[in-house]
Protein backbone atom coordinates (compact mmCIF):
# COMPACT_ATOMS: atom_id res chain seq x y z
CA UNK A 1 0.00 0.00 0.00
CA UNK A 2 0.91 3.40 -0.78
CA UNK A 3 -0.16 6.50 0.30
CA UNK A 4 0.37 10.30 -0.45
CA UNK A 5 1.64 12.21 2.40
CA UNK A 6 1.74 16.13 2.78
CA UNK A 7 5.09 17.36 3.69
CA UNK A 8 5.86 20.74 2.88
CA UNK A 9 3.31 23.63 2.80
CA UNK A 10 3.02 26.03 -0.12
CA UNK A 11 4.73 29.08 1.80
CA UNK A 12 7.79 27.05 2.45
CA UNK A 13 8.66 25.70 -1.06
CA UNK A 14 7.95 28.86 -2.44
CA UNK A 15 10.26 30.94 -0.02
CA UNK A 16 12.86 27.34 -0.16
CA UNK A 17 13.34 28.20 -4.14
CA UNK A 18 13.45 31.97 -3.92
CA UNK A 19 15.89 31.43 -1.57
CA UNK A 20 18.32 29.37 -4.13
CA UNK A 21 17.53 31.95 -6.79
CA UNK A 22 18.23 34.88 -4.32
CA UNK A 23 21.42 33.57 -2.25
CA UNK A 24 22.80 32.57 -5.44
CA UNK A 25 22.63 36.05 -6.74
CA UNK A 26 24.14 37.52 -3.76
CA UNK A 27 27.12 34.93 -3.72
CA UNK A 28 27.82 35.91 -7.64
CA UNK A 29 27.43 39.19 -6.67
CA UNK A 30 30.01 38.70 -3.24
CA UNK A 31 31.91 37.35 -5.62
CA UNK A 32 32.38 40.23 -7.89
CA UNK A 33 33.24 42.07 -5.03
CA UNK A 34 35.53 40.08 -3.65
CA UNK A 35 37.82 39.75 -6.66
CA UNK A 36 38.70 43.58 -5.90
CA UNK A 37 40.95 42.83 -2.77
CA UNK A 38 40.61 38.91 -2.39
CA UNK A 39 43.06 38.48 0.25
CA UNK A 40 41.81 35.59 2.48
CA UNK A 41 43.77 32.54 2.37
CA UNK A 42 45.30 29.78 5.01
CA UNK A 43 48.84 30.02 5.38
CA UNK A 44 51.51 29.24 7.45
CA UNK A 45 54.88 31.23 7.97
CA UNK A 46 55.07 32.28 3.82
CA UNK A 47 53.80 29.05 2.75
CA UNK A 48 50.46 29.70 1.15
CA UNK A 49 48.46 26.36 1.21
CA UNK A 50 45.20 28.00 0.06
CA UNK A 51 44.11 31.11 -1.72
CA UNK A 52 40.34 31.99 -2.12
CA UNK A 53 40.80 31.96 -5.20
CA UNK A 54 43.15 31.58 -8.23
CA UNK A 55 42.96 33.75 -11.09
CA UNK A 56 41.85 30.85 -13.05
CA UNK A 57 38.07 30.75 -11.14
CA UNK A 58 37.84 34.80 -11.87
CA UNK A 59 38.75 33.67 -15.55
CA UNK A 60 36.73 30.93 -15.81
CA UNK A 61 33.76 32.04 -14.30
CA UNK A 62 34.40 36.23 -15.98
CA UNK A 63 34.16 37.73 -12.84
CA UNK A 64 36.94 39.81 -13.21
CA UNK A 65 36.57 43.75 -12.70
CA UNK A 66 33.34 44.07 -12.06
CA UNK A 67 33.29 45.28 -8.75
CA UNK A 68 31.11 48.68 -9.20
CA UNK A 69 28.08 45.88 -10.93
CA UNK A 70 28.53 43.29 -8.13
CA UNK A 71 27.86 46.24 -5.96
CA UNK A 72 25.17 47.16 -7.93
CA UNK A 73 23.67 44.11 -8.17
CA UNK A 74 24.81 42.85 -4.03
CA UNK A 75 22.33 46.42 -2.59
CA UNK A 76 19.02 45.26 -5.05
CA UNK A 77 19.15 41.77 -3.64
CA UNK A 78 19.96 41.91 -0.18
CA UNK A 79 16.14 43.45 -0.15
CA UNK A 80 14.94 40.43 -1.31
CA UNK A 81 17.02 37.94 0.55
CA UNK A 82 16.50 40.19 3.55
CA UNK A 83 12.80 40.20 3.22
CA UNK A 84 12.40 36.24 1.78
CA UNK A 85 14.50 35.13 4.83
CA UNK A 86 12.75 36.93 7.68
CA UNK A 87 9.42 36.24 5.91
CA UNK A 88 10.56 32.70 6.24
CA UNK A 89 11.77 33.17 9.98
CA UNK A 90 8.32 34.79 10.32
CA UNK A 91 6.10 31.85 8.64
CA UNK A 92 7.59 29.20 10.44
CA UNK A 93 6.97 30.84 13.70
CA UNK A 94 3.47 31.38 13.05
CA UNK A 95 2.42 28.04 11.12
CA UNK A 96 3.87 26.35 14.05
CA UNK A 97 6.20 24.68 12.02
CA UNK A 98 9.42 25.68 14.26
CA UNK A 99 8.34 22.94 16.46
CA UNK A 100 9.97 20.37 13.89
CA UNK A 101 12.96 22.27 13.08
CA UNK A 102 13.96 24.00 16.02
CA UNK A 103 16.64 21.21 18.05
CA UNK A 104 15.35 20.17 21.33
CA UNK A 105 16.98 18.23 23.62
CA UNK A 106 17.36 14.88 21.50
CA UNK A 107 18.58 16.16 18.55
CA UNK A 108 22.36 16.05 19.51
CA UNK A 109 22.52 12.37 20.14
CA UNK A 110 19.79 11.61 17.24
CA UNK A 111 22.22 14.28 14.94
CA UNK A 112 24.91 12.19 16.15
CA UNK A 113 23.55 8.77 15.09
CA UNK A 114 22.10 10.01 11.85
CA UNK A 115 26.21 11.56 11.21
CA UNK A 116 27.38 8.00 12.22
CA UNK A 117 24.67 6.12 9.73
CA UNK A 118 25.19 8.75 7.02
CA UNK A 119 29.01 8.14 6.99
CA UNK A 120 28.39 3.94 7.07
CA UNK A 121 29.63 3.69 10.76
CA UNK A 122 26.53 2.87 12.06
CA UNK A 123 23.42 0.76 11.36
CA UNK A 124 21.09 2.49 13.83
CA UNK A 125 17.97 3.94 11.29
CA UNK A 126 17.40 7.63 11.40
CA UNK A 127 13.94 8.09 12.67
CA UNK A 128 11.09 8.04 10.59
CA UNK A 129 10.03 11.78 11.16
CA UNK A 130 9.57 15.24 8.64
CA UNK A 131 13.37 16.53 9.87
CA UNK A 132 15.39 14.29 11.94
CA UNK A 133 18.08 15.74 14.36
CA UNK A 134 20.82 16.55 12.08
CA UNK A 135 18.44 17.93 10.01
CA UNK A 136 16.99 20.57 13.01
CA UNK A 137 20.38 21.61 13.42
CA UNK A 138 21.62 22.31 9.90
CA UNK A 139 17.79 24.01 9.12
CA UNK A 140 18.20 26.00 12.05
CA UNK A 141 21.76 26.77 11.36
CA UNK A 142 21.42 28.07 8.23
CA UNK A 143 18.81 30.58 9.02
CA UNK A 144 21.06 31.74 11.83
CA UNK A 145 23.88 32.03 8.93
CA UNK A 146 21.34 33.99 7.04
CA UNK A 147 20.40 36.32 10.20
CA UNK A 148 24.40 36.99 10.72
CA UNK A 149 25.04 37.59 6.89
CA UNK A 150 22.51 40.56 7.46
CA UNK A 151 24.12 41.94 10.27
CA UNK A 152 27.45 41.32 9.75
CA UNK A 153 26.65 42.73 5.96
CA UNK A 154 24.62 45.62 7.85
CA UNK A 155 27.94 46.40 9.30
CA UNK A 156 30.29 46.46 6.93
CA UNK A 157 27.42 48.61 4.29
CA UNK A 158 26.69 51.31 6.80
CA UNK A 159 30.13 50.89 9.32
CA UNK A 160 29.52 54.42 11.14
CA UNK A 161 25.44 54.78 11.21
CA UNK A 162 25.75 51.28 12.78
CA UNK A 163 29.04 51.73 14.36
CA UNK A 164 28.10 49.92 17.86
CA UNK A 165 27.21 46.64 15.61
CA UNK A 166 30.69 47.28 13.69
CA UNK A 167 32.33 47.80 17.28
CA UNK A 168 30.08 44.04 18.56
CA UNK A 169 31.58 41.94 15.30
CA UNK A 170 34.99 43.22 16.41
CA UNK A 171 35.88 45.88 14.20
CA UNK A 172 35.38 46.44 9.96
CA UNK A 173 38.27 44.34 8.97
CA UNK A 174 36.87 41.38 11.33
CA UNK A 175 33.20 42.11 9.94
CA UNK A 176 34.17 41.69 6.24
CA UNK A 177 35.75 38.89 7.15
CA UNK A 178 33.38 37.13 9.21
CA UNK A 179 30.36 38.27 6.04
CA UNK A 180 32.99 35.90 3.90
CA UNK A 181 33.06 33.42 6.60
CA UNK A 182 29.27 33.11 6.54
CA UNK A 183 29.36 32.70 2.75
CA UNK A 184 31.83 29.65 2.84
CA UNK A 185 30.09 28.34 5.26
CA UNK A 186 26.86 28.54 2.70
CA UNK A 187 28.45 26.84 0.17
CA UNK A 188 29.70 23.96 2.74
CA UNK A 189 26.09 23.38 3.41
CA UNK A 190 25.10 23.74 -0.01
CA UNK A 191 27.44 20.57 -0.87
CA UNK A 192 26.28 18.37 1.78
CA UNK A 193 22.30 19.26 1.12
CA UNK A 194 22.60 18.53 -2.43
CA UNK A 195 24.27 15.08 -1.41
CA UNK A 196 21.72 13.86 0.90
CA UNK A 197 18.99 15.03 -1.55
CA UNK A 198 20.65 12.67 -3.87
CA UNK A 199 20.92 10.39 -1.38
CA UNK A 200 17.19 11.00 -0.21
CA UNK A 201 15.99 10.56 -3.90
CA UNK A 202 13.40 11.65 -6.25
CA UNK A 203 10.28 10.99 -3.59
CA UNK A 204 12.37 13.90 -1.30
CA UNK A 205 13.11 16.27 -3.67
CA UNK A 206 9.59 16.03 -5.27
CA UNK A 207 7.94 16.97 -1.57
CA UNK A 208 10.02 20.49 -1.76
CA UNK A 209 8.36 20.89 -5.56
CA UNK A 210 4.49 19.86 -5.22
CA UNK A 211 4.79 19.35 -1.30
CA UNK A 212 3.40 15.77 -1.08
CA UNK A 213 5.52 12.94 -0.87
CA UNK A 214 5.04 8.97 -1.38
CA UNK A 215 5.04 6.63 1.56
CA UNK A 216 4.99 3.12 1.42
CA UNK A 217 2.75 2.20 4.18
CA UNK A 218 4.01 -1.62 6.15
CA UNK A 219 1.11 -3.70 5.38
CA UNK A 220 0.39 -5.83 8.48
CA UNK B 1 -0.15 15.88 8.15
CA UNK B 2 -3.02 15.57 6.33
CA UNK B 3 -3.20 12.45 3.93
CA UNK B 4 -5.12 11.25 1.26
CA UNK B 5 -6.09 7.57 1.61
CA UNK B 6 -6.22 5.69 -1.88
CA UNK B 7 -5.19 2.64 -3.17
CA UNK B 8 -1.67 2.34 -4.40
CA UNK B 9 -2.34 3.17 -7.89
CA UNK B 10 -4.52 5.99 -7.49
CA UNK B 11 -2.08 7.52 -5.27
CA UNK B 12 0.46 7.16 -7.59
CA UNK B 13 -1.72 8.58 -9.82
CA UNK B 14 -2.78 11.45 -8.50
CA UNK B 15 0.90 12.31 -7.40
CA UNK B 16 1.97 12.63 -10.86
CA UNK B 17 -0.68 14.79 -11.66
CA UNK B 18 0.32 17.26 -8.85
CA UNK B 19 4.14 16.62 -9.56
CA UNK B 20 3.57 17.50 -13.16
CA UNK B 21 0.96 20.62 -12.14
CA UNK B 22 3.72 22.01 -9.37
CA UNK B 23 6.91 21.58 -12.39
CA UNK B 24 4.64 23.53 -15.29
CA UNK B 25 4.18 26.38 -12.25
CA UNK B 26 7.43 26.36 -11.40
CA UNK B 27 8.95 26.10 -14.99
CA UNK B 28 6.42 29.88 -15.50
CA UNK B 29 8.32 31.19 -12.17
CA UNK B 30 11.40 30.57 -13.45
CA UNK B 31 11.27 31.74 -16.82
CA UNK B 32 9.72 34.80 -15.50
CA UNK B 33 12.21 35.44 -13.14
CA UNK B 34 15.09 34.58 -15.91
CA UNK B 35 13.63 36.96 -17.80
CA UNK B 36 13.59 39.53 -15.51
CA UNK B 37 16.59 38.88 -14.53
CA UNK B 38 18.04 39.49 -18.29
CA UNK B 39 15.54 42.70 -18.90
CA UNK B 40 17.39 43.72 -15.65
CA UNK B 41 21.02 43.66 -17.06
CA UNK B 42 20.09 44.68 -20.53
CA UNK B 43 18.19 48.29 -19.14
CA UNK B 44 19.57 51.02 -20.79
CA UNK B 45 22.63 51.97 -18.55
CA UNK B 46 22.50 55.52 -16.36
CA UNK B 47 26.04 56.47 -15.17
CA UNK B 48 27.53 52.54 -16.39
CA UNK B 49 24.84 50.58 -15.15
CA UNK B 50 21.14 49.65 -16.13
CA UNK B 51 19.12 52.19 -14.61
CA UNK B 52 16.89 49.80 -12.61
CA UNK B 53 20.11 49.20 -10.63
CA UNK B 54 20.85 53.04 -10.20
CA UNK B 55 17.25 53.31 -8.96
CA UNK B 56 17.93 50.90 -6.38
CA UNK B 57 21.27 52.49 -5.46
CA UNK B 58 19.07 55.71 -5.27
CA UNK B 59 16.25 54.34 -3.01
CA UNK B 60 19.32 52.71 -0.91
CA UNK B 61 20.37 56.34 -0.46
CA UNK B 62 17.45 57.24 0.37
CA UNK B 63 17.30 55.21 3.27
CA UNK B 64 20.36 55.64 4.26
CA UNK B 65 19.91 59.58 4.83
CA UNK B 66 16.36 58.94 6.61
CA UNK B 67 18.48 57.11 9.13
CA UNK B 68 21.36 59.06 9.09
CA UNK B 69 22.52 60.88 12.08
CA UNK B 70 25.45 63.31 11.88
CA UNK B 71 26.12 62.63 15.68
CA UNK B 72 27.09 59.19 15.45
CA UNK B 73 31.33 59.35 14.45
CA UNK B 74 32.94 57.37 12.57
CA UNK B 75 35.22 55.35 15.35
CA UNK B 76 39.12 56.70 15.95
CA UNK B 77 42.05 54.60 16.80
CA UNK B 78 44.87 55.42 19.12
CA UNK B 79 47.83 57.25 17.20
CA UNK B 80 49.60 53.72 17.18
CA UNK B 81 47.60 52.07 14.69
CA UNK B 82 48.49 54.41 11.79
CA UNK B 83 49.99 52.55 9.03
CA UNK B 84 50.35 54.57 5.85
CA UNK B 85 47.88 53.81 2.96
CA UNK B 86 48.49 52.47 -0.36
CA UNK B 87 48.52 54.60 -3.18
CA UNK B 88 45.86 53.57 -5.18
CA UNK B 89 44.19 56.01 -7.37
CA UNK B 90 46.57 58.59 -9.53
CA UNK B 91 43.82 59.98 -11.93
CA UNK B 92 44.06 63.67 -12.02
CA UNK B 93 48.19 63.38 -10.32
CA UNK B 94 49.42 62.43 -13.45
CA UNK B 95 50.96 65.58 -14.02
CA UNK B 96 53.50 66.99 -11.94
CA UNK B 97 52.18 69.96 -9.77
CA UNK B 98 54.43 72.85 -9.00
CA UNK B 99 53.43 73.34 -5.41
CA UNK B 100 54.13 77.30 -5.62
CA UNK B 101 51.88 77.90 -8.41
CA UNK B 102 48.97 75.93 -6.59
CA UNK B 103 45.64 77.66 -5.34
CA UNK B 104 42.44 76.33 -4.70
CA UNK B 105 39.82 78.02 -6.37
CA UNK B 106 36.25 78.46 -4.72
CA UNK B 107 33.52 78.24 -7.72
CA UNK B 108 29.87 79.08 -7.47
CA UNK B 109 27.00 78.86 -10.05
CA UNK B 110 25.80 75.54 -11.62
CA UNK B 111 26.53 74.70 -15.27
CA UNK B 112 28.71 77.65 -15.70
CA UNK B 113 30.85 77.98 -12.85
CA UNK B 114 32.23 81.30 -11.53
CA UNK B 115 35.83 81.71 -9.80
CA UNK B 116 34.81 83.50 -6.50
CA UNK B 117 38.02 83.70 -5.06
CA UNK B 118 41.19 81.65 -5.49
CA UNK B 119 42.84 80.88 -1.91
CA UNK B 120 46.67 80.12 -1.12
CA UNK B 121 47.53 77.21 0.69
CA UNK B 122 48.31 79.56 3.73
CA UNK B 123 44.38 80.61 3.61
CA UNK B 124 43.75 76.64 4.62
CA UNK B 125 46.65 76.99 7.34
CA UNK B 126 44.76 79.30 9.49
CA UNK B 127 41.72 77.61 9.80
CA UNK B 128 41.15 75.87 13.26
CA UNK B 129 43.94 72.68 12.90
CA UNK B 130 42.09 69.22 13.16
CA UNK B 131 43.58 65.71 14.00
CA UNK B 132 41.88 62.51 13.98
CA UNK B 133 42.90 58.93 13.34
CA UNK B 134 40.34 56.84 11.34
CA UNK B 135 39.97 54.19 9.25
CA UNK B 136 40.58 54.93 5.56
CA UNK B 137 38.42 52.69 4.03
CA UNK B 138 38.78 51.84 0.44
CA UNK B 139 35.87 50.57 -2.09
CA UNK B 140 37.81 47.76 -3.02
CA UNK B 141 37.21 46.26 0.49
CA UNK B 142 41.00 47.08 2.39
CA UNK B 143 40.90 49.14 5.21
CA UNK B 144 44.01 51.18 7.23
CA UNK B 145 43.97 52.72 10.16
CA UNK B 146 45.65 56.70 8.92
CA UNK B 147 46.18 59.57 11.25
CA UNK B 148 45.03 62.90 9.66
CA UNK B 149 45.64 66.69 9.59
CA UNK B 150 43.95 69.49 8.29
CA UNK B 151 40.98 72.11 8.62
CA UNK B 152 37.40 70.61 9.23
CA UNK B 153 35.94 71.45 5.47
CA UNK B 154 32.77 73.37 7.86
CA UNK B 155 34.93 75.73 9.08
CA UNK B 156 35.98 76.39 5.42
CA UNK B 157 32.75 76.19 3.87
CA UNK B 158 31.91 78.63 7.15
CA UNK B 159 34.31 81.04 6.00
CA UNK B 160 34.90 80.99 2.21
CA UNK B 161 31.97 78.55 0.79
CA UNK B 162 28.16 78.48 1.14
CA UNK B 163 25.31 76.76 2.13
CA UNK B 164 24.33 75.08 -0.82
CA UNK B 165 22.95 71.72 -1.44
CA UNK B 166 25.91 70.15 -2.85
CA UNK B 167 29.62 70.74 -3.13
CA UNK B 168 32.05 69.57 -5.68
CA UNK B 169 35.58 69.35 -5.71
CA UNK B 170 38.21 68.35 -8.57
CA UNK B 171 41.65 68.20 -9.26
CA UNK B 172 43.20 71.36 -11.05
CA UNK B 173 43.29 69.41 -14.11
CA UNK B 174 39.70 68.66 -13.65
CA UNK B 175 40.11 64.66 -14.46
CA UNK B 176 39.00 63.58 -11.09
CA UNK B 177 35.88 64.57 -9.22
CA UNK B 178 33.86 64.10 -6.31
CA UNK B 179 30.45 65.36 -5.25
CA UNK B 180 29.07 65.60 -1.53
CA UNK B 181 25.98 66.06 -0.21
CA UNK B 182 25.81 69.20 2.49
CA UNK B 183 25.07 66.75 5.33
CA UNK B 184 28.53 64.56 4.42
CA UNK B 185 30.51 67.70 3.55
CA UNK B 186 29.95 69.49 7.08
CA UNK B 187 30.37 66.45 9.22
CA UNK B 188 32.97 67.02 11.88
CA UNK B 189 34.95 64.16 10.22
CA UNK B 190 35.09 65.36 7.30
CA UNK B 191 39.04 67.60 6.63
CA UNK B 192 40.45 69.46 4.22
CA UNK B 193 43.93 67.71 4.91
CA UNK B 194 47.71 68.51 4.40
CA UNK B 195 49.46 66.08 6.79
CA UNK B 196 49.43 62.32 6.80
CA UNK B 197 50.96 60.35 9.59
CA UNK B 198 52.84 63.31 11.04
CA UNK B 199 54.29 64.66 7.93
CA UNK B 200 53.01 66.74 5.12
CA UNK B 201 51.32 65.10 2.02
CA UNK B 202 53.26 63.46 -0.33
CA UNK B 203 52.71 64.08 -4.05
CA UNK B 204 51.03 60.52 -4.39
CA UNK B 205 48.76 60.93 -1.47
CA UNK B 206 47.12 64.21 -2.98
CA UNK B 207 50.29 67.16 -1.91
CA UNK B 208 49.14 70.22 -0.96
CA UNK B 209 45.51 69.26 -0.22
CA UNK B 210 42.95 66.59 0.07
CA UNK B 211 40.02 65.57 0.79
CA UNK B 212 39.42 62.94 3.78
CA UNK B 213 35.70 62.15 4.14
CA UNK B 214 35.43 58.92 7.09
CA UNK B 215 31.76 58.86 6.20
CA UNK B 216 32.41 57.41 2.76
CA UNK B 217 34.64 54.98 0.94
CA UNK B 218 37.99 56.31 -0.20
CA UNK B 219 37.20 57.30 -3.49
CA UNK B 220 35.52 60.24 -2.22
CA UNK B 221 38.55 61.43 -0.44
CA UNK B 222 40.13 63.04 -3.81
CA UNK B 223 43.51 63.99 -3.27
CA UNK B 224 45.36 67.07 -4.87
CA UNK B 225 42.34 69.48 -4.57
CA UNK B 226 42.38 72.01 -7.32
CA UNK B 227 38.94 73.65 -7.14
CA UNK B 228 35.43 73.37 -4.35
CA UNK B 229 32.20 74.00 -6.04
CA UNK B 230 29.18 75.22 -3.89
CA UNK B 231 26.10 74.15 -6.41
CA UNK B 232 22.51 73.34 -6.20
CA UNK B 233 22.07 70.17 -8.56
CA UNK B 234 24.18 67.70 -7.58
CA UNK B 235 27.81 67.66 -8.11
CA UNK B 236 29.42 65.30 -11.60
CA UNK B 237 31.55 62.03 -9.45
CA UNK B 238 33.83 60.37 -10.95
CA UNK B 239 33.09 56.75 -10.04
CA UNK B 240 29.42 57.46 -9.86
CA UNK B 241 29.70 57.50 -13.82
CA UNK B 242 31.06 54.11 -13.88
CA UNK B 243 28.41 52.62 -12.69
CA UNK B 244 29.13 52.85 -8.70
CA UNK B 245 26.98 54.58 -6.75
CA UNK B 246 27.02 58.34 -6.07
CA UNK B 247 26.77 58.56 -2.34
CA UNK B 248 28.78 55.42 -1.44
CA UNK B 249 29.27 56.26 2.33
CA UNK B 250 27.20 56.38 5.74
Amino acid sequence: MARIEYKHRRPIRWMHWFNVVLLSGMIWSGLLIYWANDIYRIQIGQRVLLKLFPDAFYNTFGLSARLAEGMAWHFALMWGFATNGLAYVGYTLFSGEWRHLVPNRNSFREAWQVMLHDLHLSRVEPPKRKFNGAQQFAYTGVILMGGGSLLTGLAIFKPVQFGWLTWLLGGYECARFEHFALTVGYVLFFLIHIAQVIRAGWNSLRAMVCGYELVEEVTP
Amino acid sequence: MSTTSATPTDAAVELRRMTRRSFATGGIATVAGAASLWWIKHAVPEGGIPWPLRKMMEFNSRVSDAIFDPNRLAPTFDVSRAREPRVNGMIGLKKELDLRRWHLDVLTGGDKPVIERSLPINAIHELPRFEMVTEFKCVEGWSEVVHWAGCRLSDFIAKYGHDTPFVGLSTPDRAYYVGLDRASAVHSQSLLAYEMNGQPLTSGHGAPLRLVCSLKYGVKSIKRIGAIQFTNKRSADYWAEQGYDWHLGH
